[in-house]
């Protein structure tokens, strides 16, 4: 690969500017078609059966019922889904997470599924199947589970990453440690410590779209598979793995996706529709319900954080320490890690240690939500940054700043940093008209930073030039939120031609070369690469073919503005030739025109946000109110700032729901008790301010335009941003997730009763 | 069991069909009609992605059943614009960036016309109420609240 992912500060004419995206009309039409929206001939409906209980045995599972049933045509059971992991945890895992083997591990956990001629007999089939449990005790609170005397989830685990093997069995899958200098002596040169815990509880991502797909199993071994996911090429791996196909065999195509945010990065259902297909010989719709989406996909970890932050009376940080245990469901995860790399990222320090536990629970397997792991460990550092400057008597943001990380900065994790954003948000919102604004009786203002990694990854992508000069651009990073707008931005900005001659689609896994998911904000980051990349392979040939039409070196050739034109005096005469008059002299120049690119995306630039949040607290419940809410965020270029700002916005939606409302709740029994809307309530419309947006750009020097992913950063300052607000509202210290009314109401008495 | 065969209105076409008696609206709409612009996201009347107006009225479609229909006029999105003319607050959907993934914006598009046939001058805040039965995951609902803001403006013009 010949390409230079170098930054090169070069002057935008399409990228930067805001035009209408390219799946727009279907969209408000109605004509987009999503996981559900897409049929065949001959389709059956799907059903799974979901356990019951948190924790039980599967005794014995009676399918013969449902299967003399009329209209039913397939029942499958784990059974039909042998286990060809082949020594592969993680996928065995992922395989026992869509039908339980041996037990059920949760309150929603799949056992058996049916494929039926309609909805109605297939909900009669599942009634019919006969599941014997043996129930066993259950935990469902992350503390709880990390003792000694917790029921086991999976007697094989003994913790890995201590000094020496345990001898004893426990939920606590692992430990991890991050950090550098020695906080002992650090917290020996404080004047000022702050040591606290907190608790964030589990949410949900809560896409609007449950989970859909249509398998078609064939009889000669392959399948296609239409899909809602973030990631086609991933779900073709492990459904092929798992059914024992070579993955060729399936071709998976990705709907239009209605919202993921994470949540569609995993399989759950997809191998069990191609299961069903592949019985019954005929295609398998299979959809979610709402109470399926909350029991059984997602959700994100519940943890419990402790914080121990040190600082000399100047206000310089000496020593920070963490301790994270997140809950990572049934299975073993690594979303503890992801908090102890993250907790103390946006700062500069001698002296810091973290160490995070993956704790087993008997709820579902934890999925990826949107900067996972990131928010509940912010929302426990900055609560203690924001205590400890009021304890030094600084401003807040002033003492941020003096401790932020910069260019050069050895940053919490491990690597040095190259040129950051979070001391420009800083001062970006130390000057802000929000920070000055007045406050009414009861409100507070808080403000809270965050960071995120970004991922790059493997991309392919096509660009092929049509006769009449237009261009269709084939990307595979699944498109969450207007990256074909974003990319045919990239194309036209490169090639020199207008973004309405671009059409930007998103192939499916038959048609291009495998692709990494839309994850770790990467989807305009890494396929911008891969497109800047395929077009410059493009304007070679362009050139060539250009010299050809004028019988010259191709050396002598240049593209400029999205023409070709001869270089030198001696082809002083010879003009320019467009794109479109190359395209359609190219049948007689050697053929069609392309270009094509697959690279690893590295060097996805780092991002951080600052948020500024204003709060009216009723002294009487403990309600809140959201009065004004800023997002400053680094976006390296923002390549169609209208839907940056849309990131930014949802993102702090999202947060600001997690923060003050969403939580699973969990009763005795160990089932969920709010798996619908109505009960796991996210933000609405009347519950919302607009939300204020500042784009700054700090360019990545890893990216030809300097782009950096934007999707991610902008949930994980809202937690500490409302709490810190909540603080300076109510004059208390919230430490518990979501903030619900009842919650804040509590801490209110319970410092009315100690100053009484 | 028998189906009921039913004769409605739907976009200003006549449409008869036959359901179940416990089959909803929405689900005739989507797996008999082939309109799936409605969608379900919840089944449960709680996020309104498969709003459609009933007798000028609005409503889920999940919580109506079809055999309800009989002799009624139910309008969905894929009656909102005329031909290749799009209605002011699909366009305006368009040029804010109202939708990221769009699985939310019929249902809001639909709300948002009966939102504006009834009160065409909303304030902010009657905007935001109005449009409350609506769940977006992705705007964050900013974008959304200035669309309507702007096609109000231009309907009012028209």
């Amino acid at each position: 690969m010949n390409f230079d992912p170098r930054f090169s500060g070069r002057k935008f004419t399409s990228v930067g500017t805001r035009p209408i995206r390219p799946d727009g009309i279907d969209k408000v039409t109605g004509r987009a078609r999503y996981g559900a929206d897409f049929n065949m001939a001959g389709q059956l409906v799907g059903r799974i059966l979901r356990s019951p209980h948190a924790h039980a045995r599967i005794v014995k599972i009676d399918t013969s019922k449902a299967e003399k049933l009329a209209g039913v045509k397939a029942v499958i059971t784990a059974a039909d889904l042998p286990d060809l992991t082949d020594g592969d945890a993680a996928m065995y895992d992922v395989l026992d997470n869509c039908m339980a083997r041996t037990k059920a591990l949760y309150d929603g956990h799949a056992v058996a599924a049916v494929a039926a001629v309609d909805a109605r007999t297939a909900r009669q089939a599942l009634k019919l199947i006969e599941v014997e449990y043996e129930l066993l005790p259950h935990v469902t609170d992350v503390d709880e589970a990390a003792k000694h005397t917790a029921p086991l989830i999976n007697d094989t685990i003994f913790t890995e990453g201590l000094e020496e093997k345990p001898v004893k069995p426990s939920n606590v899958t692992k430990r991890s440690q991050f950090g550098h200098g020695d906080v002992h002596q650090g917290f020996g040169h404080a004047d000022f410590i702050v040591e606290r815990s907190f608790k964030t509880e589990q949410t949900h991502q809560g896409y609007i779209e449950p989970h859909a797909c249509v398998a078609n199993f064939s009889s000669d071994g392959t399948a296609d598979l239409w899909v809602c996911t973030q990631g086609h090429f991933v779900y073709r791996q492990h459904c092929a793995q798992l059914l024992g196909m070579e993955a060729s065999k399936l071709r998976v195509t990705s709907s239009e996706i209605g919202g993921g945010f994470g949540g569609k990065t995993h399989v759950w259902a997809e191998p069990v529709a191609l299961a069903l297909s592949r019985k019954a010989g005929r295609p398998v719709k299979l959809v979610m319900t709402r109470d399926e989406v909350f029991r059984a996909s997602g959700p994100t970890s519940a943890t419990s954080i402790d914080v121990k932050i040190g600082a000399r009376k100047d206000g310089t940080i000496t020593a920070a320490e963490a301790t994270l245990r997140y809950s990572c469901g049934p299975y073993a995860g690594s979303w503890a890690e992801i908090g102890a790399m993250t907790a103390f990222a946006c700062y500069k320090l001698d002296n810091v240690k973290t160490v995070g536990y993956e704790v087993l629970v008997n709820r579902p397997k934890t999925a990826a939500y949107r900067a996972p792991s990131a928010p509940m460990a912010a929302f426990a550092v900055e609560s203690a940054v924001d205590e400890l400057a009021k304890k030094i008597g600084m401003d807040p943001v002033d003492f941020r700043i003096r401790n932020a990380a910069q260019e050069g900065t050895r940053s919490s994790y491990g690597p040095v940093y190259g040129p950051i954003g979070i001391g420009p948000t800083l001062e970006a919102v130390k000057s802000h008209p929000h920070m000055k604004a007045p406050l009414g009786k009861n409100q507070g203002r808080g403000m809270a930073c965050g960071f995120w990694f970004n991922f790059g990854g493997q991309t392919c992508t096509d660009l092929n030039i049509g006769m009449d000069g237009s261009v269709s651009l084939a990307v595979g990073t699944v498109d969450v939120g207007g990256s074909r707008a974003s990319l045919s931005l990239v194309a036209a900005e490169e090639l020199g031609i207008d973004y309405a001659q671009v059409k930007a689609i998103v192939a499916d896994t038959s048609s291009l070369g495998y692709n990494d998911m839309t994850d770790g904000s990467r989807g305009t980051f890494s396929s911008s690469m891969a497109t800047i990349s395929a077009a410059r392979n493009a304007i070679k040939i362009l050139r060539e073919r250009a010299a050809q039409m004028w019988d010259i070196a191709v050396d002598d050739v240049v593209w400029e503005k999205g023409h070709a034109i001869a270089k030198g005096e001696k082809h002083g005469n010879l003009g320019k030739l467009s794109l479109k008059e190359i395209a359609v002299e190219s049948g007689k120049t050697g053929g069609p025109i392309a270009g094509h690119s697959e690279l690893v995306a590295d060097g996805a630039g780092v991002s951080f946000a600052t948020h500024i949040c204003d709060i009216e607290v009723d002294p009487e419940t403990g309600a809140t109110r959201v009065l004004r809410y800023t997002v400053v965020q680094d976006a390296g270029k923002a390549v169609h700032p209208t839907y940056v700002e849309g990131q930014y916005q949802g993102g702090a939606a999202q947060g600001i729901g997690w923060a003050l409302n969403e939580e699973y709740i969990y009763g005795k029994d160990g089932r969920l008790q709010n798996p619908g809307f109505l009960d796991y309530r996210i933000p609405v419309c009347s519950d919302l301010p607009m939300i204020d947006t500042q784009i700054l750009e700090i360019p990545n020097p890893n990216h030809p335009y300097g782009v950096r992913g934007v999707g991610e950063t902008s949930i994980v300052p809202p937690l500490a941003a409302i709490a810190n607000a909540v603080s300076n509202a109510a004059g208390v210290r919230m430490t518990h997730i979501p903030m619900s009314p009842p919650r804040i109401l509590a801490a209110i008495e319970a410092v009315r009763e100690w100053s009484k | 069991m028998a189906g009921v065969a039913v004769s409605t209105t739907i976009n200003g076409d006549t449409v008869e069909f036959l359901c179940q008696a416990d089959e909803t609206l929405l689900d005739v709409l989507r797996d008999r009609l082939g309109l799936t612009g409605a969608k379900e996201g919840c089944g449960t009347g709680d996020c309104g992605a498969c709003s459609v107006i009933l007798d000028d009225r609005l409503v889920c479609s999940c919580l109506v059943l079809g055999a309800e229909t009989e002799g009624r006029r139910v309008e969905t999105i894929e009656g909102m614009a005329h031909g290749d003319r799009l209605h002011p607050l699909q366009q305006k959907f368009l040029e804010h960036a109202a939708l990221q993934c769009g699985i939310c914006t019929p249902g809001f598009l639909i709300a948002a016309k009966d939102l504006l046939a009834k009160n065409p001058d909303p304030t902010e805040e009657e905007i935001r109420f109005g449009l409350a039965g609506n769940l977006c995951r992705c705007t964050g609902y900013d974008k959304i609240v200035r669309a309507v803001q702007d096609a109000a403006i231009v309907m009012k013009g028209a």
